[in-house]
């Protein structure tokens, strides 16, 4: 049983995640964001390694990827900020990231540094069931970590149901089908999506991402899942002066 | 067929669709419905009809009489440039925009590089009376500022990509992240032989008139429906792979694919993709990309911006991949030249795009008898301004 297992265990709802772009605003602040987060009472986290084409990504999450990887972030730099990841961090955490770094790193070798730095699980918008199950899960069970799925409203039961079966640890279900940084729409059919996914009695426990930006979000997402994450809203905090001190407010204003 | 794609989506190691969940509903949508669609007889009678009575096919297939005397063999050009809008796109905007009609869909989306698919989306949407919205770069609403005017006043609306490079990859970013907003009611016609499958092959089917009707206009011409050597131009790959799709298992059949070298394949502006690329996946598929050790996609360069893409069709990486077609390079230097050549001895002023495939005549050589047939993917109207601004006139 990993961190992640353990933490829906242990903690029944409103839990927060928090993701943010790994090289942004600087370098070498990996731990230091990541410390800071789970001292305000963060539950996990999503590290986002920056690529240059994030297709899913609205403009917050693209500046920071930009900024990133002019800064000189990359997964060898990304491994050795996070090599004392264990020593000073407790929760569950996530790497995210699109398919074409890790395949170039070689998903073998990224798998294996992941587990061994101390990472619980990976979320890659872009990789394919197919390719995952036929490729690459063995490398993922291999190396204990958790490969974690999105769910839209578009998202067929049939497939909610597959994606249920290979994954072990959560379902991202996205508040709509859109890019990150959008607000959080409540409608009708969104109110029944929700309800649809409960009442579907997954194995796995269900978290709502995207669009989620300040408390009435956070409570709003939290009716319907164990939890919910927070991204672009984060991300674009980062640009305060003196972030770090700032992240326990931030955190607290989420969830007041 | 012996290099077609395979029930998962993939030429060989490349294809697939690589895409994120949001867009896994429309994408398997297409995936169930297209073969379908796409052999129901009232589809075919419906795209062939329009092909003929609007867009003016089948286009010529010409002797190129100087250019078979300067190179010594017989030269022939595949007239796409004498197409409704100007250039091979057009032949793939309509069969996508029947597909989206059947699908049900309400709103268009594209991507485009020199405006030429942009015009083509742009106009079969207002032929259709269907909303139309085209993501061209910055950089390239620029330098193909003709196009924007004519898809504007075609009803389309275009919309500037600010990011990265301001071209074509970054104008197919902004239309995928359109696609992801709106889930249910567009429909995404890409452009080119790039993207998630089906769209490769999909595209590939439409644009594949080009070879057909060449086969049969060959036999007429000299009673032989194989060539020795097919040559087209590559960005995406659409016009090349329309071009070679029916003689693809006439192994006889020498294919060359020439890319955009821009200022020369080692000065770090250049969009020769094969030359400078590693597998990788971009825009969905797995393919050929240009990139860093470390999997970022770099920025291409062309003075063509119908070329000025990192990535290839994952139809074409197979294919270069196996040695099944011979992958090439142009600089725009050379490619300019030989718009103005082509210009002067054929009376016909191509693309800058098509200019590619035209220069690399003078790297070939040829027996007398040999013939030749070359995609001549579009005119150059829209490239005037840099043609004038180049040569001075
Ligand atoms: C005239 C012309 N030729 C070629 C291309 C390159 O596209 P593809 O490689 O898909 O044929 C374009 C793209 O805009 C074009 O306008």
């Amino acid at each position: 049983m990993n961190r992640l297992n353990k933490l829906f265990e242990s903690k029944k709802d409103n839990l927060l995640s928090i993701y943010f772009t790994a090289g942004y605003p600087e370098l070498n602040t990996t731990l230091d964001i990541a410390e800071s987060l789970e001292k305000a009472g963060v539950d996990f986290l999503e590290i986002g390694f920056p690529y240059s084409d994030p297709v899913a990504d609205g403009p917050t999450i693209q500046h920071s990827s930009e900024k990133a990887l002019e800064n000189g972030m990359n997964l060898n730099q990304l491994f050795e900020e996070l090599k004392d990841l264990r020593k000073r961090i407790s929760i569950p955490i996530l790497l995210m990231g699109y398919v074409n770094p890790m395949v170039q790193y070689g998903i073998e070798r990224f798998c294996k540094k992941a587990a061994e730095v101390g990472v619980d699980g990976v979320i890659v918008p872009d990789l394919p069931m197919y390719e995952y199950e036929a490729l690459y899960s063995k490398y993922f069970t291999e190396n204990g970590l958790s490969n974690i799925f999105l769910v839209t409203p578009q998202t067929s039961e049939d497939r909610i149901r597959k994606i249920d079966g290979l994954t072990n640890s959560f379902i991202y279900l996205l508040s709509s089908s859109s890019i990150t940084g959008k607000n959080l729409q409540v409608s009708n059919a969104i109110e029944d999506y929700y309800k649809r996914i409960k009442s579907m009695q997954l194995k796995n426990p269900a978290v709502i991402g995207f669009g989620i930006s300040n408390n009435e979000t956070f409570t709003k997402a939290c009716e319907y899942a164990r939890g919910a994450i927070v991204g672009s809203a984060f991300v674009k905090f980062l640009e305060t002066e003196n972030y770090l001190e700032k992240i326990p407010e931030f955190v607290k204003a989420i969830r007041l | 067929m012996k290099y077609g794609v395979n029930e998962h989506g993939y030429y060989g190691d490349f294809g697939g669709a690589y895409i994120p969940e949001m867009l896994y509903p429309n994408v398997e949508e297409l995936r169930q419905q297209y073969v379908q669609i796409l052999n129901d007889p009232g589809f075919k009678a419906e795209f062939d009809q329009l092909l003929r009575d609007y867009v003016g096919r089948p286009s010529p297939l010409y002797p190129a009489k100087r250019y078979s005397e300067k190179y010594g063999a017989n030269i022939f050009f595949k007239r796409e440039d004498l197409n409704h809008t100007g250039s091979h796109k057009i032949n793939n905007a309509i069969g996508q925009i029947l597909l989206a009609r059947r699908l049900g869909k309400k709103r268009i989306i594209a991507e485009t590089g020199a405006g030429q698919h942009g015009v083509a989306t742009a106009t079969v949407c207002a032929l259709m009376g269907i909303e139309c919205v085209v993501y061209m770069g910055e950089v390239d609403m620029e330098r193909q500022a003709p196009n924007v005017s004519r898809m504007k006043m075609l009803g389309a609306k275009v919309v500037p990509a600010t990011s990265g490079s301001k071209t074509l990859k970054d104008a197919t970013n902004e239309a995928m992240r359109d696609w992801i907003n709106n889930p249910v009611d567009t429909h995404y016609i890409i452009g080119s032989v790039v993207g998630p499958y089906p769209y490769p092959e999909m595209v590939a089917q439409f644009q594949s008139i080009i070879s057909l009707e060449t086969k049969k206009q060959l036999l007429e011409h000299t009673g032989n429906e194989l060539p020795q050597y097919v040559m087209a131009c590559v960005g995406g790959g659409s016009n090349a792979m329309g071009m070679f799709y029916h003689f693809l298992d006439d192994e006889s059949v020498q294919l060359i694919a020439v890319e955009a070298a821009g200022k020369g394949v080692e000065s770090g502006h250049s969009a020769a993709t094969t030359f400078l690329g590693r597998e990788g996946v971009l825009h969905g598929s797995r393919t050929i990309l240009m990139q860093t050790d470390d999997g970022q996609v770099v920025e291409p360069y062309s003075i063509s911006a119908g070329l000025d893409y990192p990535g290839i069709g994952p139809q074409h990486a197979h294919l270069y991949k196996i040695k099944r077609a011979q992958y090439v390079n142009i600089t725009d230097d050379e490619a300019l030249q030989a718009g103005l050549l082509c210009s002067q001895l054929e009376g016909i002023i191509p693309a800058i795009e098509t200019a590619h495939a035209l220069a690399y005549l003078e790297k070939m050589t040829f027996k007398n008898d040999d013939n030749v047939v070359i995609c001549i993917s579009g005119r150059g109207d829209k490239d005037l301004s840099t043609y004038i601004k180049y040569f001075g006139y």
